[in-house]
């Protein structure tokens, strides 16, 4: 069937079988590898995109459901020369070592960050506790997470003045 | 892309946390894991039939006539050139021939374009095996009522004496002598203590699965994957396809990895052997990666291990003697065990002062998944069950276990059970000092465990030290290599098979290149680990990254650098300029060094004596737990680390390694449990192999120490990999043993176990 959906704040199209996964679909025919497979049955969270901004597993979800919805994969975070404030405190507090979790990682931290803007720790690691990453022992992560929200803050804080 | 000139600076790099250089491709999503690689041209899918037999006679196979396998490849031993897994001996074959020795063993491999059909192709493989009847414990292998390999089933064997037991030969009579002679010693002793501790399977679990690309075209077999040693696989090849006479035909190049802890040390060859066979035999490029459950099933695990100890102290407290037997089980073939159970050994002492030691150890076969390289490879099961044990003779001496390993950890000076004497960088005392008071553990120890409702408190610490770098003369036969190329502009181009799988190794070493040379680190490029353009530095394993290979690193910027200061002084100009008038005139400028490992280091072998390591890093772990007395669940609230790296070249990356290896401990203490029926794992999911979540993870303070070892990179760096993983479980264990009074001897520590254990002290009235 015909899929109409946003990507990323683009409008996309694909002929697919409705069952085929979220996750397959991403990685195949759309070409956005960014978002990883690591186990397959909604356990891991590698495969964390948003789904009308919400955190959702994507080898969980059928394509076929996603018609004339707004997904945000990590491609659709920033690129190299433009990093959002997630993704550079990521590098820069040691929040990503393997980099596998970490694409998903940032959409889970996203999401909590647009609900929450200055997030106390406990809430962190609720929010992240789908993701699991076996590098980093998460402490970087969590700290990734709270430096983000004080950039994001100022950011907002500068662009309301 | 343009690169700018390198700056010359003489800010050193080294002690800053510089931001990871793969960061932005990680953080992006443009990073290619071996699942990203693009698809080539005529691309098939691989998938492996396996075994569901623990052990028996392969009969035959049989593939269904009514399906259709005209589309699809199919490899069976015959078609495998040299039919072993070349490692440390050849008892493994690629593809079982007549025999299977564990469930999950790999017995024919098929390949297809469509996905949807391989996996139907699969089911219509069907195995005639005569079953034989398993073994799966390793005290029943070491019995021997089976024979299931070998002459006796036995792996491997070490003996480790000192002291008494020290009495020359090899042979059952010098062995029963060393063993009488150790056990009158402790008998003599004011205080004896005997203990039984065992330690668990546990499963990497890196977050990527495993995988390899393999093809052939007119240079030769080419494998791309998640790798964390390429040269490993080279000479898996080399000995699989016989090419012997060839080896610069086989391409062995590592794609983005995502995490290893040495399950990705040896295991992915199988992998890459599969998948090239596939190829070979198809003429089709063949993509073999395995999903969660299978990874889980088929890859290596940490051995379990069995250690019984018997020790004698005086009333004071001071060790006097140790007698202590190792067991292990290696599973159905002996990959890396024999070096497993080295490590093991040479660690069983713990860091503490023994006056007479023997220490034996065996690994035995078992119709399971071989064991092989876990983070720590050995050490974490003898140090929990050291560690254990002297909480145990603490008890009973009526000390503080923290203050009674204080009065007995080694110190400058001493020697360790092997008769290695510790010269410099010791820093067991400083590591635990640091960590009680940080934790203000014997504050909270004098105080007692602290009930809150239902739930009590308790803190626990334990004391380690994790040998750096290969074993003994290793270094000395490994020859590792690293090449540093001068670049145009005065860059410096770095070509090493040492891996980052996670760890930082890319931006760690450069920032070591860039100090030795006088540059900026954005001056330093990295080479994409592969067996075609990179040395062999020596496998990606055993903490020698940054100590042994990145000392090389320096060693070879240094020397390019300083040639290029010459010509700068003869003719003038920048460092850019000299370089590239250098290069104008001589073409290719490389420094090729090999690691020359420090003068005194001496190993003997066959005595299993001398320097067991260059060095050893230190810590100590303190864990502060809260157990739920209704459910027996533990948690762990606070985890202090006081850990000796010698220098830690980049501290954000060296607290991650300590961060992540302690979770990774902490998992293994309380929650990872792999579960076997008839040698099935009854839980080869992530939704009941359950690792810690962000949740279930402490706050980490970690402090770290640096005793410089004075032949480490980058002012005394020492390997830092492994030690992190040896102290968590143990720590853990002391500190549920304060909060409830049941002291555990065998991991992990479920709910389940620790009510067990409860019921069993309060039955013998404890």
């Amino acid at each position: 069937m015909k899929i109409s959906l946003t990507i990323n704040g683009a409008p996309r199209e694909l002929d697919s079988a409705p069952l085929v996964r979220l996750l397959d679909a991403l990685r195949g025919p759309l070409g956005l590898t960014g978002t990883k497979e690591g186990c397959g049955e909604g356990e891991c969270g590698s495969c964390t995109v948003l789904l009308d901004g919400d955190p959702v597993n994507a080898c969980l979800v059928p394509i076929g459901q996603c018609e004339g919805r707004a997904i945000t994969t990590v491609e659709g975070l920033g690129e190299a020369a433009h990093l959002s404030p997630l993704q550079k405190c990521f590098i820069d507090e040691g929040g990503a070592q393997c980099g596998i979790c970490t694409p998903g990682m940032l959409l889970a931290a996203e999401a909590l960050l647009r609900q929450r803007p200055d997030p106390e720790e406990p809430e962190i690691r609720e929010a992240l506790a789908g993701n699991l990453c076996r590098c980093t022992g998460y402490q970087r992560i969590v700290e990734s997470v709270r430096s983000a929200a004080a950039l994001r803050r100022a950011a907002s804080e500068g662009a309301a003045r | 892309m343009v690169q700018s000139s390198p700056v010359e600076t003489r800010s050193p790099s080294v002690g800053t946390s510089v931001p990871r250089v793969d960061g932005a491709a990680k953080v992006t999503g443009v990073a290619v894991y071996v699942d990203d690689l693009p698809r080539l041209p005529g691309e098939l899918y691989g998938a492996t039939v396996r075994s569901p037999i623990a052990r028996g006679v392969l009969r035959g196979v049989r593939l269904d006539p009514t399906f259709d396998w005209s589309d699809v490849t199919v490899v069976r031993a015959a078609d495998v050139p040299v039919n072993n897994v070349a490692l440390i001996i050849e008892d493994q074959p690629i593809l079982a021939v007549d025999r299977v020795n564990h469930v999950y063993e790999p017995v024919v491999l098929l390949a297809c374009a469509d996905k949807a059909k391989l996996a139907r192709a699969v089911r219509a493989v069907t195995l005639d095996i005569d079953p034989l009847p398993p073994v799966f414990d390793m005290e029943a292998s070491l019995a021997g009522a089976q024979i299931i390999a070998g002459e006796d089933n036995v792996q491997k064997r070490y003996l480790i004496t000192k002291g008494c037991a020290d009495v020359a030969g090899d042979d059952a009579a010098v062995r029963a002598a060393s063993a009488a002679a150790i056990d009158a010693v402790i008998a003599a002793c004011d205080v004896v203590v005997t203990g039984r501790y065992f330690a668990h399977h546990q499963e990497q679990l890196y977050i990527e699965p495993q995988g390899v690309v393999a093809w052939w075209d007119e240079a030769g077999a080419h494998a791309t994957g998640s790798i964390q040693c390429p040269f490993y696989v080279h000479k898996a090849f080399t000995k699989a396809f016989a090419l012997e006479a060839t080896p610069s035909r086989i391409h062995i190049t590592q794609a983005v990895t995502g995490g290893g802890f040495g399950g990705k040390e040896e295991y992915p060859s199988i992998i890459a052997l599969h998948a090239a066979l596939l190829a070979k035999k198809s003429g089709h490029p063949v993509r073999l990666i395995y999903d969660r459950k299978e990874d889980i099933e088929a890859t290596t695990k940490r051995h379990p291990c069995l250690c019984e100890i018997t020790s004698g102290c005086d009333k004071d407290g001071r060790l006097r003697a140790l007698s202590m037997r190792v067991t292990m089980d290696g599973g159905a073939y002996v990959t890396l065990t024999p070096v497993v159970l080295s490590r093991g050994t040479l660690h069983a002492a713990g860091a503490y002062r023994w006056d007479d030691v023997r220490i034996e150890s065996v690994a035995v076969a078992t119709n399971t998944p071989p064991n092989g390289a876990f983070r720590g490879f050995g050490a974490p099961q003898t140090i929990w069950a050291i560690e254990r044990h002297l909480d145990a003779v603490a008890v009973k001496l009526g000390r503080d276990p923290l203050n009674f390993k204080a009065q007995n950890v080694l110190r400058e000076g001493d020697v360790t059970a092997t008769g290695q004497v510790l010269r410099s960088s010791v820093a067991g005392l400083e590591c635990l000092e640091k960590a009680a008071e940080a934790s203000d553990y014997h504050a909270k120890r004098a105080r007692g465990p602290i009930t809150l409702g239902r739930k009590v408190r308790g803190i626990g610490g334990a004391v380690f030290m994790h040998g750096a770098g290969f074993t003994g003369s290793g270094e000395r036969y490994l020859k590792g290599k690293v090449a540093v190329d001068l670049l145009a502009g005065g860059r410096l181009g770095i070509r090493t098979a040492s891996t980052d799988i996670g760890q930082g190794t890319e931006t760690v070493f450069r920032q070591i290149a860039a100090d030795a040379a006088g540059l900026s680190v954005d001056a330093v490029d990295f080479a994409v680990p592969s067996t075609t353009t990179c040395p062999d530095s020596g496998p990606t394993v055993a903490s020698r990254t940054v100590m042994v290979v990145g000392s090389i690193v320096e060693n070879a910027s240094k020397q390019l650098a300083a040639r290029v200061r010459e010509e700068s002084a003869k003719g003038g100009g920048t460092f850019a300029e000299a370089a590239d008038r250098l290069i104008a005139r001589e073409g290719l400028i490389t420094s090729l060094l090999q690691y020359a490992p420090p003068d005194f280091i001496q190993w003997d072998d066959a005595k299993y004596k001398g320097d067991a390591y260059p060095c050893f890093g230190w810590a100590c772990d303190i864990a502060e737990v809260e157990v739920d007395l209704d459910t027996f669940e533990v948690t762990v609230i606070d985890f202090w680390s006081a850990t000796d790296v010698g220098k830690a070249i980049n501290p954000v990356m060296c607290k991650g390694q300590i961060e992540g290896g302690s979770l990774q401990a902490i998992g293994w203490a309380l929650s990872e449990e792999i579960t076997w029926r008839d040698g099935h794992i009854t839980n080869p999911r992530m939704t009941n192999y359950i690792i810690p979540t962000s949740l279930d993870a402490p706050r980490f303070q970690t402090i770290l120490v640096e005793a410089p070892f004075a032949f480490g990179p980058g002012g005394g760096a020492k390997g830092i990999g492994e030690l992190p993983m040896d102290g968590g479980a143990p720590a853990i264990a002391a500190a549920v043993e304060h909060a409830t009074g049941v002291a555990m001897a065998s991991l992990p520590l479920t709910p389940e176990r620790l009510l067990a254990s409860k019921h069993a002290a309060e039955r013998k009235g404890v």
